[in-house]
């Protein structure tokens, strides 16, 4: 590694991040602006967030969008798991490749394509469109990220362990909550994080699969910014950042956290003799 | 502690004897996994109390024998029998059987009393009972300060404790052993080996041991099945084995030996002579297993440490002398292993052990000696 600065490297990275971040910044920085004037500052205040408070339809949308949030990312948390487990531990049943592409292909798939095709599924099946009508829709966005993340901690399992559960007298569904469960707890829990942060900023799906009564956050703001922006929506904007920043961030730290333990543990016997 | 009780063991062979019925019977037991036959049409008894030892090099079928008789795999034909019960159709967790794995297989978020109380509270053991269950385990196996540890705060050689711990607590009838000792270094194994026999006479189990390591299985285990691509190639006592090998995959697979290739060219009474053209030698030996029968290719198998070694030579007449010029001499602290070549160009290894402390060796590179061995100390095998 080249440990001197380069121009070329503190530049691009410069770059980078003011292309990723500066826009937020201006969000997050207006969201305090005194003034009423969205793009004139007017000095530092709280009063747009003060206000959020007493607007009671952002106030219902935020419950909505906690609400599905959690339900979807919990549904999608358990689907997700047990797919994870067939594709882990299946590994030569029929049509194998065809599930996997299959729990897979929504992660690429245009979200206005499975947005529309639950539309058509909901109003085919004469499912009332709402709150649930969003609930099932980010299950189904949300499983196939939840089945990876998962995934990629069943690979590091030890299949051993489960034999040696099931050889001391443990039967297979217990088994799987005595042993597997906690073992795999970090991904499952990283894997519901990802969901609940998925379900918080979807506005695509959301917007396609809602129906009266079931406005969710980022439709609300969306429909709020075809009025013009106001400092308020800078506001409540920086709050889902925030949230979602904090999802991320735990997530992420948990997948990260049991494997640098695992090695702190491991050095110690080994430096233990 | 554990007090020995060698004497019990002295007469221990109850495969000799014909009203006993074996306690562990595989039965024409065959494995597939797809195009691969893993176990082919094999057939063994384990008797009760034994310490078996299933060995064989990787591949050979002797894992997946095992992983059988735990309930992880099915036989594709054949069956299985637990003291006279059929064991196919019961899964592995309501099988009397425990298994201590390779791996060792600990719960990482488990203390190591838990690891231990494990399988007795799916058995439903009340806790009081279990309690005193894990801490005579505990002590078995000499890891009482360490109950309330995890697995990662411990030694290789701990774990390893503590995974024997756990697979004896619910006191099985049947112990399996897969390459138990395969993850400790030499001392430790063999501290550990003899452990492990004490283990199972105090406990009075029956033990099967899967190893690829033949100074393991000799040391530990009563009887000995050598396998070989998914086939027992023999079973018998670690001596039998060793000194009566049935063939020369056995010959050669445990222990050392010598093969000198020939033509048979008279046998009587189980007598056999070989005619070793290439090094220009007649060999009269033991006829090993098999028919051994005049013009058929063989070989004679003797073991190094049965080579006598000598400048001299022999008295005109003496049967079974070969000649050559000392090759390689290896010094191995016990003992010294001369590598001798014969006129044809093949080596034959002998070895000495040294009784005494003298540095200078009567035998030295590229001196001419004459090898020897008594009339009974090897074996002619068939090719």
């Amino acid at each position: 590694m080249n440990k001197t600065t380069s121009w070329f490297n503190v530049t691009s990275l410069v770059f980078g991040f003011a292309f990723l971040y500066v826009p937020i910044l201006i969000l997050v920085v207006y969201s305090f602006n005194a003034s009423k004037l969205v793009t004139v500052w007017g000095g530092f205040s709280t009063r747009w967030y003060a206000e959020l408070l007493h607007d009671q339809a952002i106030i219902d949308a935020a419950w909505v969008t906690m609400g599905v949030g959690i339900l979807s990312a919990s549904f999608a948390t358990v689907l997700g798991t047990m797919a994870a487990l067939v594709l882990d531990r299946y590994s030569k049943f029929h049509g194998r490749a065809l599930f996997s592409g299959m729990v897979y292909a929504p992660l690429v798939m245009p979200e206005v394509i499975t947005g529309l095709s639950l539309l058509l599924l909901f109003v085919a099946v004469g499912f009332d469109r709402g709150f649930w009508s969003v609930v099932i829709a980010h299950t189904t966005l949300t499983m196939c990220f939840v089945a990876v993340v998962v995934q990629s901690r069943l690979v590091t399992l030890d299949r051993s362990l489960e034999e040696a559960a099931l050889d001391l007298g443990c039967p297979p569904v217990k088994t799987f909550f005595l042993i597997t469960l906690p073992l795999i707890l970090p991904g499952v829990v990283a894997g519901w994080m990802l969901a609940f942060t998925l379900s918080l900023d979807d506005l695509v799906i959301a917007s396609f699969t809602t129906g009266p009564g079931a406005t969710t956050l980022p439709i609300k703001i969306y429909s709020m910014v075809r009025l013009g922006v106001t400092p308020e929506i800078n506001a409540i904007s920086t709050i889902l950042i925030s949230v979602i920043a904090v999802g991320v961030i735990v997530a992420s730290v948990l997948s990260h956290r049991s494997q640098v333990e695992k090695e702190k543990a491991e050095r110690a016997v080994f430096l233990a003799g | 502690m554990i007090e020995a009780v060698g004497p019990i063991k002295r007469k221990f062979a109850p495969w000799d004897d014909p009203t006993l019925k074996p306690f562990i019977r595989f039965e024409n037991v065959t494995k597939r996994f797809g195009d691969f036959t893993a176990v082919d049409n094999l057939t063994l008894d384990i008797y009760e109390r034994e310490f078996f030892a299933l060995l064989g090099p990787s591949g050979c079928g002797k894992t997946t024998l095992m992983r059988m008789l735990a309930g992880f795999e099915q036989p594709t034909e054949g069956r299985i029998l637990l003291d006279g019960k059929d064991l196919s159709g019961i899964p592995p967790y309501k099988r009397p059987v425990n298994m201590m794995f390779q791996s060792y297989a600990l719960f990482p978020h488990m203390t190591v009393e838990g690891n231990i109380a494990f399988g007795l509270k799916q058995e439903g053991m009340d806790t009081s009972n279990i309690n005193t269950r894990v801490a005579e385990m505990l002590e078995l196996v000499k890891l009482e300060k360490f109950a309330k540890r995890k697995p990662h705060q411990l030694s290789g050689g701990q774990r390893q404790r503590v995974a024997l711990a756990r697979s004896l607590a619910k006191r099985p009838k049947v112990l399996l052993l897969d390459e138990p000792l395969g993850a400790l270094d030499k001392k430790l194994r063999e501290e550990t080996q003899f452990e492990l026999m004490d283990i199972q006479m105090e406990l009075g189990m029956t033990f099967l041991i899967v190893t690829h390591d033949q100074e393991e299985a000799m040391t530990v285990s009563d009887r000995i099945a050598v396998m070989n691509h998914g086939v027992i190639a023999q079973i018998g006592t670690a001596s039998q084995i060793y000194e009566q090998p049935a063939s020369r995959y056995v010959a050669d697979f445990v222990g050392d030996i010598n093969l000198i290739d020939g033509t048979v060219s008279a046998v009587e009474g189980g007598v056999a002579t070989l005619h070793c053209a290439g090094v220009d030698a007649t060999i009269v030996a033991e006829a090993g297993p098999g028919e051994v029968a005049v013009g058929a290719e063989a070989g004679f198998a003797i073991r190094p440490e049965k080579v006598q070694i000598s400048l001299e030579a022999p008295p005109a007449g003496t049967p079974n002398v070969l000649s050559g010029e000392v090759w390689d001499i290896g010094y191995l602290g016990d003992i010294s292993v001369y590598r001798v070549r014969l006129a044809g160009g093949s080596i034959v290894k002998a070895t000495v052990a040294n009784l005494t402390r003298i540095v200078e060796r009567p035998i030295t590179w590229e001196d001419k000696v004459y090898l020897t061995w008594p009339a009974d100390a090897g074996v002619i095998l068939l090719k």
